[in-house]
């Protein structure tokens, strides 16, 4: 698997809390990877030692083969929408794609115009009078039009109403067709991500929970549901992510490689939001063990 | 870099150089009367307009805030502002790494301050310059050069304040990443500093000059009689525009001392015995003094004045310059290491 960013053990302390503790972590080129969590998990933190706005406490970190921020030329390789989609109130559309054009080796001039047009941003538009959505989209454009090798955007539609984020999303995908570029997205809301992602990592509590590839993760989780049973019974390829008890009966969601055979149980799929919401709900089970990236 | 720094700059950079435009117009036209003035007047300070005196302290004026404002509105929003509207993600997203990110910005903003202010104080100073330190016979005197406020709205000093207090304020914003707090904690910095440098600072840039003065008639500047205390004798320099730091009396062995008891029954009886505690001029009538003043040099008393003579005025502003911009690079230096490393 190319990785376009590769994480050792990385974690960022501020003062004495810990915003991401021990994270390991591969994310795979020319995909498009959905970080989930719930707020305050560490998301930005992790897109942000990423992006190389901030420095580990330890660990490492290399994204496109190099260390975040070092240079002009490993900044080039990396687009970055911050959250709220920040844009220079004062200034025009049309200035704001003057500053991508001066501020990026690889701009590509284009993209940007036929970008906005399409949209229907008037360039000699304030992006302070632009409403939430336009200015996501301008920032979106200046993401893409800096041509870079990974686009990471940091919850790009949380502000969003229904349509815009249909909106924005359709258009993200498109220019992930058109440029192959790797991606990776923020959101605490999975639904978002759900339609747009083949690969995510999930981050509660400051860990990493699970990573993978969203047809892995669907094919290896199941919800099984039987009579009452400790956790310790299952078999010891069944990793148990969350559990619940009635008084006579359990329902178990297991990571396993292997099908599911006892006959006791009645097995069913997952979705993506329901494994994420079991990885999240069942944070108590898993912090002891180290390995959770998914086998292949 | 330059280009977006020149985008966001551009209105009130307009805006700063037609007011400092219009300064140097008013200047200009004014200017050349003055000097034929000041030429053909021994005692200029009698003959001035009211206008004269208008712009000549409103000159002090400008100077004397210009600096403040350029530092806390340019200063202290530069990173500040950016900050808070989270518009920093926005450039730090762009393929520029920080360190270039703050030196276009601050590099822009310190050569917009300094050319601003350069202007003006070049203008003031010539404006000012047949005036400053004119003595007046009967209603008064302008202020020399020298002394304290006049020093620091003259020459190249205002250029170094400048560019300190955009530098401090910058540093500020930084550090507490919001404009308006930063406006004032770089309000209350820069005037503390204003006013800690004259007092303690800029007397010890240059070695200044001990000289002992025979008090006579004509050395003397005045006699204060407190009401209770004992009486306090000053005497001039050799140039009225000198800056004195020390003016004291000192007796034989060179020991600072009072007058001696008997010099009491030199001087007329203070007017106004009704109000003894308030300090009161004494004018010693001509004549009466000089058999004192004698008696008090036979017994070995002097004069002892330690004063920055007017031939250093360049020396201390380029030393004081100097000084501002040490610390001004010293600033720079912090806000580069705090933008790199603290800031998020």
């Amino acid at each position: 698997m190319n990785t376009v960013v590769t994480a050792h053990g990385l974690g960022k302390q501020y003062r004495s809390r810990w915003a991401l503790r021990d994270c390991t972590l591969e994310i795979p080129t020319g995909r498009v990877t959905g970080l989930v969590g719930p707020n305050g998990a560490g998301k930005t933190t992790l897109l942000r030692l990423i992006v190389g706005m901030l420095d580990p406490t330890v660990g490492t970190i290399e994204v496109c083969g190099g260390k975040p921020a070092a240079d002009a030329a490993q900044l080039a390789k990396v687009g970055f929408v911050a959250q709220d989609t920040p844009t220079y109130a004062g200034l025009t559309v049309a200035d704001h794609l003057r500053l991508g054009a001066h501020l990026n080796p690889r701009w590509d001039d284009a993209t940007a115009r036929s970008r906005t047009e399409r949209l229907g941003l008037d360039p000699r538009q304030k992006a302070g009078r632009l409403s939430g959505g336009q200015r996501a989209q301008l920032a979106l454009t200046l993401g893409l039009a800096k041509r870079p090798e990974l686009l990471i955007l940091d919850e790009p539609v949380a502000s969003l109403d229904p349509l815009a984020r249909r909106e924005f999303l359709r258009v993200l995908m498109e220019a992930v067709a058109e440029h192959e570029i790797s991606v990776l997205l923020s959101s605490h809301v999975v639904s978002d991500l759900e339609r747009v992602c083949d690969h995510v990592v999930v981050l509660v509590d400051s860990q990493v929970r699970v990573a993978g590839d969203v047809d892995d993760l669907l094919a290896t989780h199941h919800r099984i549901s039987g009579p009452l049973r400790e956790p310790s019974t299952l078999p010891a390829d069944q990793h148990v992510v969350s559990a619940s008890h009635t008084d006579r009966q359990s329902t178990y969601v297991v990571r396993t490689p292997a099908p599911i055979l006892d006959p006791a149980w009645s097995v069913s799929a997952l979705g993506l939001e329901d494994l994420v919401l079991s990885y999240m709900e069942g944070a108590a089970f898993a912090p002891t063990h180290p390995d959770l990236e998914v086998l292949r | 870099m330059i280009w977006l720094t020149w985008r966001q700059f551009r209105t009130q950079l307009v805006a700063v150089y037609a007011l400092v435009a219009a300064t140097c117009v008013v200047l200009a036209v004014t200017g050349p009367a003055l000097a034929g003035l000041a030429h053909r007047n021994s005692d200029v300070y009698d003959v001035l307009t009211s206008n004269d005196r208008l712009l000549y302290n409103g000159g002090i004026a400008v100077l004397a805030v210009a600096p403040a404002l350029l530092g806390i509105f340019w200063g202290a929003p530069l990173v500040a502002r950016e900050i808070e509207t989270g518009t920093y993600q926005l450039v730090w997203g762009q393929s520029v790494t920080r360190g270039r990110w703050l030196a276009a910005k601050l590099g822009f903003a310190v050569l917009a301050t300094a050319v601003a202010v350069g202007l003006l104080t070049t203008a003031i100073t010539w404006w000012a310059h047949p005036i400053d330190g004119a003595l007046g016979s009967q209603h008064g005197s302008l202020a020399s050069r020298m002394t304290p406020v006049s020093f620091a709205m003259r020459g190249v000093v205002p250029v170094g304040y400048a560019v300190f207090a955009l530098l401090l304020g910058t540093l500020i914003g930084l550090v507490l990443r919001r404009s308006v707090p930063a406006m004032a904690v770089t309000l209350a910095v820069y005037v503390f500093v204003q006013i800690a440098v004259p007092l303690w600072v800029r007397p010890h840039l240059v070695p200044p000059v001990t000289s002992s003065v025979v008090i006579s008639q004509k050395t003397l500047a005045g006699i204060e009689a407190d009401g209770s205390g004992p009486f306090r004798i000053t005497t001039h320099t050799a140039d009225p525009r000198d800056w004195v730091l020390t003016n004291q009396t000192v007796d034989a062995q060179g020991h600072a001392a009072g007058l001696p008891s008997w010099f009491s029954g030199c001087l007329p009886p203070p007017p106004g015995n009704s109000a003894p505690s308030g300090k009161t001029e004494v004018h010693p009538g001509p004549g009466t003094l000089d058999a004192c003043f004698s008696r008090l040099t036979d017994e070995g008393y002097r004069q002892r004045l330690v004063y920055q003579p007017h031939t250093h005025f360049w020396r201390l502003q380029w030393a004081e310059t100097g000084l501002y911009l040490a610390a001004s690079a010293l600033l720079a230096g912090l806000s580069f290491w705090w933008t790199r490393r603290r800031l998020l």
